[in-house]
Formats: C-alpha cells, structure tokens, sequence
C-alpha cells in the first residue's frame, strides 16, 4: 500500500509525518536540528531516501543536511556558498548599491534524474548547483550577471531565490523566481538567463509593467505541462501558457489576491490552489477564517474550501514554500501555518484536518508520495 | 592543550559532548585555536567565523578569565591561564532573538 511522507521545516526544527495512503493516522518524527531554522526540506525524485534540508541560524549560519534513510538519520554535508567572480552590488531597501552576501539557503530542488545533483536557491538571490550530494556548491553565476541583477531590491523576508522548477521533458529548462525580482528562464542549464515578466503589473515599483523588480512570492507547474506555470504574486494570481513569455491575471473571484503559497493537483492541471491572505500589510487570513481557493478551470473562478479549517479567530499565515500535493487518488492537500498547525485534506481539498497542531511556525512543507 | 567550550548548538553539531582539549602549538591565539578547532571538526567551518575573511560571525563572542575578548586581534596571544590550561576559552552564541 502506499504511503506519504510530509517534510516540515519549522522556525525550531524539521519533523517528519508519516501515515499510509488512507492519510488518517499520522506518527510524527522530530524535533531534527531543534532550535534552528529549517527553512527547506526536499527530497530526491530519483530516490525517495534521498532528503537535503537547509538548517540555519542567524547566530551560526548555514549547514546543509542530508538524510540517505528518508529522514532517520542526517549528516552534515557542504556549506560553503561562495559567489562566482567578481560579486558586484544589487539595490539595498534604500536604493544604495550593496555588495552581495550569501545569507542562507532558501529552497533544495533535487534533479528529476539523479540524486545526488541538487540546486540551491540562496539569499542573497543566485541558484548554486551541487552534483556530489551536497559535498560541494557551484554557483550558476549567469543569472546574477544576465544584466539586471544590480537593480534588484529584497523583498520584506529578504532577497531570496525562492522558487526553482525543471521542465520535467528536459532539466536543461530551469525556471526561477526571486523576490523582488520576478521570475526568470533558462533554455540551456542555467548557462544563460532572461526575465519573464511581461504581463506582470505592480503598483508598489516605479514602473508598475517594468521588466524586473516584481514581487513574485510563488511559481508552480503541473509535470505534464510544463509552458503552464501558476504564480501567486505580491498581489495578484497570474498565469502563463508559454512558458513565461506572457502572463495574464487570473484573481478572478477570490476575496483578496495576496498571498504566499500556490500548487496544483497531481492529476488536475488545471486546478490550482492558493491561500488568500488579507494584505500585505496584514498577513492573515481574512476575517479570521482559514480558507483554500481552488479554481478547476486554471482560473479565474474559485470556490472556498473551509470544511475543517478554523473559521473564527484563525490569524497565522501559509508562507511561500509551506504548501504540497501527493500523488495518491485523490490528491491530498498539505500546508502549513506560521501558527505551528500542517493541515491535510485526503480528498483535492473537499474536508480537512489538522495532522499537528502546535509546531514552530512552519517555514516549508513537501511530500513524498512512497510506494 | 588549551581547553575549549562551545554552546550548545556548535556541541550537537559537531556531536561532542562537555570541553575540549585541543593541541595548538606554541603560539596559541583566537586564530590558532580556531584553526585547530575546524580541522578537528570540519563541520564548523563558517559557523564561528566567516570561511574566507575568517571574520568572527556578529552573533558569537569568545569569552577566557571572566574578560571579553571577541574584539581582541584574532592574532593575539590568549591569557596565560588558558595557555596554561587553568582557564577555558569559551565560544559563546549572544543573547540574541526569540
């Protein structure tokens, strides 16, 4: 019988849930790394044992971890991340010029093919790339030197490379998103680098259509197509068909279009999932109910999805990387909550309970769908 | 040997358990110490210092003989209590955040 594996990083410590394909009965494994930041874990597509967590502390920096028994135990691996060449500035919040500084690990997305090559998303914003298991970090240094990079500001969390999806027909086609840059493709391995942000409008930079500068807080691709990305930006859900070359809006009928996180159904390419959030300046629910949108249409129309959420007094958050679908029929739902609860729905979104209630603040969650 | 005290995260890292002892050489400074530290347990490399510039991280303080000594030249020599072994060299995460 099958089985899913939720990986939890938290503001505290990595857990590990596990339950059979009936998603009922959970064990819960953890604290790992107890008292640091867990900002990823993910694991290896080509072999489920395979995980990277990124563990990290404002007074110690960064470790990367790796677990080859799905979670059981870890070792440290490599953690130098060390910009290419000369480092040159971006724009800090004032619009002085800023050397970049590697701050921490944001996001681990192992290659489709083999497990021990892995990308790294990193603030200060590059992709660095590993194929020894972590041992050692390369940075794919085109996409900090494509041309823009000196104009890019941090976000409010900070300027992180936070998104990274392969094509799925060929790795060679690595799309990135980076707040409060935007998103960006590479055709060639990361070789060479372009902004795809046409079709993006926000109000909060000079230039509300410029070609970068973009708060984009989330991209995600169903596998079987790969030019349709879903992106939940600062404000405003958008999506693109060709592979980023025009995104069009698809807010449609959700109450507020801030938010953080967003997927798609394993078997559903067009139903999307997101998690409206009042504002952006305040980042909770609104009116203090907990509730998913999900569009079936691949947008535009949404409907809410509250059976078994909180709809009274609920004020957490559902941040960037804190949401993930397994691949069991039917598709479970998980995300987690800056309030320390990872909830999942069995059934693509229709009930839901609370798997854990009182974590740490949970920064990322993934799942493994385990044979 | 020029005892030596980490916190508690650095410990579990490293997976040791109470001090250390470490074999410095003669010339015993902060850097020395450190040097000695890192090729013992890798894993720390950057966690205390930064890799490269070998900067002390603004979050970690090295403490001997009831004195400060985080803004001392890296180069140094350490109080002579801990030359001596009397006294540790503590490396100290600041009380910092939540």
């Amino acid at each position: 019988m099958s089985s899913v594996r939720v990986l939890v990083g938290t503001r505290k410590g990595a857990f590990v849930l596990e339950a059979d394909g009936k998603r009922n009965e959970w064990k819960v494994d953890g604290p790992f790394f107890a008292g640091w930041e867990i900002y990823h874990v993910n694991a290896s597509p080509a072999d489920p044992n395979r995980l990277y967590a990124s563990q990290t502390s404002g007074w110690f920096g960064q470790q990367v971890q790796r677990s080859d028994d799905g979670g059981k135990t870890w070792n440290p691996v490599g953690n130098a991340f060390t910009y290419e060449g000369a480092v040159g500035t971006h724009q800090w919040y004032d619009g002085t010029p800023r050397p970049w500084e590697f701050k921490r690990v944001w996001h681990f997305e192992p290659s489709g093919s083999d497990p021990d090559v892995v990308y790294a998303g990193v603030e200060d914003a590059s992709l660095f790339r590993s194929a020894d298991g972590g041992k050692t970090w390369c940075e794919l240094p085109a996409l900090r030197n494509h041309g823009t990079g000196a104009s890019w500001q941090p976000g409010a969390g900070g300027m992180c490379l936070h998104t990274i999806l392969f094509d799925p027909n060929d790795e060679r086609r690595i799309f990135v998103a980076i707040s409060a840059a935007g998103a960006f493709r590479s055709d060639d391995a990361g070789a060479s680098w372009r902004p795809i942000n046409r079709g993006l409008v926000s109000q909060y930079i000079p230039e509300p259509d410029a070609e970068v500068g973009h708060c984009v807080h989330r991209l995600a691709m169903h596998p079987s197509r790969p030019n349709v990305l879903f992106m939940q930006k600062h404000w405003d859900v958008m999506r693109t068909d060709d592979g980023g070359e025009q995104w069009r809006e698809i807010s449609g009928n959700l109450p507020t279009d801030f938010g953080f996180a967003i997927d798609v159904h394993a078997h559903e390419p067009d139903t999307v999932y997101v998690v409206p959030i009042k504002s952006d300046s305040e980042h909770f629910p609104l009116d203090g109910r907990l509730r998913v949108y999900r569009s079936r249409s691949g947008g535009d129309e949404w409907e809410a999805l509250e059976n078994g959420l909180p709809q009274r007094d609920c004020y957490v958050n559902v941040l960037r990387d804190a949401m993930a679908v397994d691949e069991l029929d039917a598709c479970g739902i998980y995300f987690g909550t800056t309030g320390g609860q990872v909830y999942a729905s069995a059934d693509s979104g229709e009930s839901w309970k609370a798997i854990v209630r009182d974590l740490p603040a949970v920064l990322s969650v993934e799942v493994q769908t385990l044979p | 040997m020029i005892r030596v005290v980490l916190p508690a995260h650095l410990r579990a890292l490293a997976r040791v358990d109470g001090e250390l002892s470490l074999e410095v050489g003669d010339a015993a400074t902060q850097s020395t110490v450190l040097d000695a530290l890192e090729a013992r347990y890798p894993v720390l490399q950057g966690a205390i210092r930064d890799r490269v510039s070998k900067r002390r991280r603004p979050f970690v303080r090295f403490f001997a003989c009831e004195r400060d000594l985080s803004h001392e030249s890296p180069d140094a020599p350490l109080p002579s209590r801990v030359v001596a072994g009397e006294e540790p060299f503590l490396i100290v995460g600041a009380i910092a955040g939540g």
